[in-house]
């Protein structure tokens, strides 16, 4: 398991951040922190860090229908959508779909 | 008097002579029905049971619409309109009729079944009540490849009934790195046929039918109709999203999953309780994410999510253990972790939701963005309309 980083900095929270496959391409890793009180701050702060990562993954303001993001094991979708509230210690997976195969 | 074009399933087709479909005359569904019946007497109560209402379990689509978002059997006809009658999946009421899907009836087990079965057998979860339940299912593979392969062959090793096959490709050199349901020469033949061969070489007894069409919104009724699990081994959004709409209309349990890199997803959809689209409302643009093709796969990810999603139906089948259903298992081969997320009914989705707006199939090509060639100059259109708005958005 990675060692946490240290948290509270600047009075955000490092929220942990898991990526699949296809957004690691962005980040370089599959795991990676990020500071924000809400997911929405979350993301900005990601976007800083790697340049692209919200087009991947937003449009206009707003998530793509194809991906999904989970605050520990629940769809922000049914929490607070983009202003979910984080706090230190949570666990965000960004999840687009997949569907394999050759087209 | 509109006359109409009647579709009989299976399990009806000993009172029409075998015939697919019947010419039919009625104003409306109802009167097509009991036209039906004074043509091959015994079709109504086939369809009624011995009540007056259509039973839960019997769904009438009329031009591939469900007659209860229409009018019932009041909904009016027109000259040349198709009535297709469908039974829904079999199994749950005491006083489901024999309009259910055509069932294997198995008695007593042989000594040689015994014997094959042994290791489910003496399980207290399977008995041999269990056994015969698994031999008496029937079960729809989308794809006799990655995915297909391993389910088709640990399902054929259970005894199961009756297997489907929907494959219309065939067997490539470079599906041999992952495919396990085909070997080197097997190389240039049917996939669908390849996959009958593997399955019956393990396990005779199981009935296996290849369609070996591509699934669409023309067959896809008929063909999940037969069937009374349907698992999805899919390799495209389109196909996706219309076994998903389907299995939904005809109320069939779906096992999903996917798989790219070294990353696997898995769940289980049941009737009502969620679907593809809750989680996934809209497909991503074409080319946003890759496929196996363009971006590879690991070939022994295939054998652990096919596996789980055949562990997965076992269980359905038995009514053991605890469902994937409601979960999406999240599987990372590299750093060897499985995650779980929750996922629910979407009370807005727009096809299992509350007020659904998809009320019958749809054309799966031009909402995924085109991702086979048209023929259709008018599909291309939309498709390339639909694909350039979405260029000019992400500004390349």
């Amino acid at each position: 398991m990675p060692a946490r980083p240290w948290s509270k900095r600047n009075g955000y929270m490092a929220i942990e951040v898991k990526v699949t496959s296809v957004l690691q391409k962005v980040t370089g890793a599959k795991l990676v922190h990020g500071e924000g009180s809400t997911v929405a701050e979350l993301l900005s702060d990601l976007d800083g860090k790697y340049p692209g990562f919200k087009q991947q993954i937003m449009q206009e303001g707003s998530l793509h229908r194809f991906v999904n993001i989970y605050l520990n094991d629940e769809d922000i979708r049914y929490l607070d959508q983009l202003n979910t509230r984080l706090k230190d210690g949570d666990s965000i997976s960004i999840l687009p779909a997949l569907a394999g195969g050759s087209h | 008097m509109p006359a109409v074009s009647v579709y009989i399933p299976t399990p009806f087709r000993k009172l029409t002579g075998n015939r697919q479909h019947v010419e039919a005359e009625g104003k409306d569904v109802a009167e097509v029905l009991a036209n039906v019946d004074k043509q091959f007497p015994g079709f109504a109560k086939l369809v009624f049971g011995s009540g007056t209402e259509v039973p839960a379990h019997i769904n009438i689509y009329v031009n591939k619409q469900e007659i209860s978002s229409l009018q019932g059997v009041a909904t009016p006809l027109h000259d040349g309109d198709e009535v297709a009658v469908i039974p829904a999946m079999a199994g749950g009421s005491a006083d489901a009729p024999a309009a259910a899907p055509e069932r294997k009836r198995i008695g007593a087990l042989t000594a040689e079944q015994v014997n094959r079965y042994s290791r489910h057998i003496i399980m207290p979860q399977v008995g041999p009540s269990g056994q015969r339940k698994i031999m008496e299912s029937s079960v729809l593979i989308i794809g006799a490849g990655g995915l297909g392969s391993p389910i088709a062959v640990y399902l054929a090793l259970a005894g199961i009934g009756k297997i489907g096959i929907v494959d219309f490709d065939t067997v490539d050199i470079s599906n041999l790195q992952r495919q396990i349901l085909h070997q080197n020469a097997d190389i240039g033949k049917l996939k669908a046929v390849s996959a009958k061969e593997t399955i019956n070489a393990y396990n005779p007894d199981v009935e296996v039918v290849t369609h070996e069409v591509p699934i669409t919104s023309d067959n896809s009724i008929e063909i999940i109709a037969q069937y009374d699990y349907i698992i999805n081994g899919a390799d495209n959004f389109a196909a996706r999203y219309l076994v998903n709409d389907t299995c939904h209309f005809l109320k069939k349990p779906l096992i999903d999953g996917s798989i790219l890199l070294f990353d696997g997803q898995v769940t289980v959809y049941l009737p009502g309780k969620g679907c593809y689209r809750c989680l996934y409302p809209a497909p991503p643009p074409p080319g946003m994410v890759p496929s196996c093709a363009e971006a590879g796969v690991l070939g022994a990810l295939c054998g652990t999510v096919g596996t789980i999603q055949a562990t997965e139906v076992l269980k359905l089948i038995l009514g053991v253990g605890e469902s994937l259903h409601g979960r999406l298992l999240l599987y990372d081969a590299l750093a060897m972790e499985v995650r779980q997320v929750k996922i629910r009914r979407d009370p807005h989705c727009v096809l299992c939701g509350d007020d659904p707006t998809v009320t019958e199939l749809i054309d799966y090509d031009a909402f995924c963005g085109g991702a086979f060639g048209h023929t259709n100059e008018e599909e291309q259109k939309a498709a390339d309309a639909a694909k350039a708005v979405r260029e000019r958005a992400a500004g390349s």
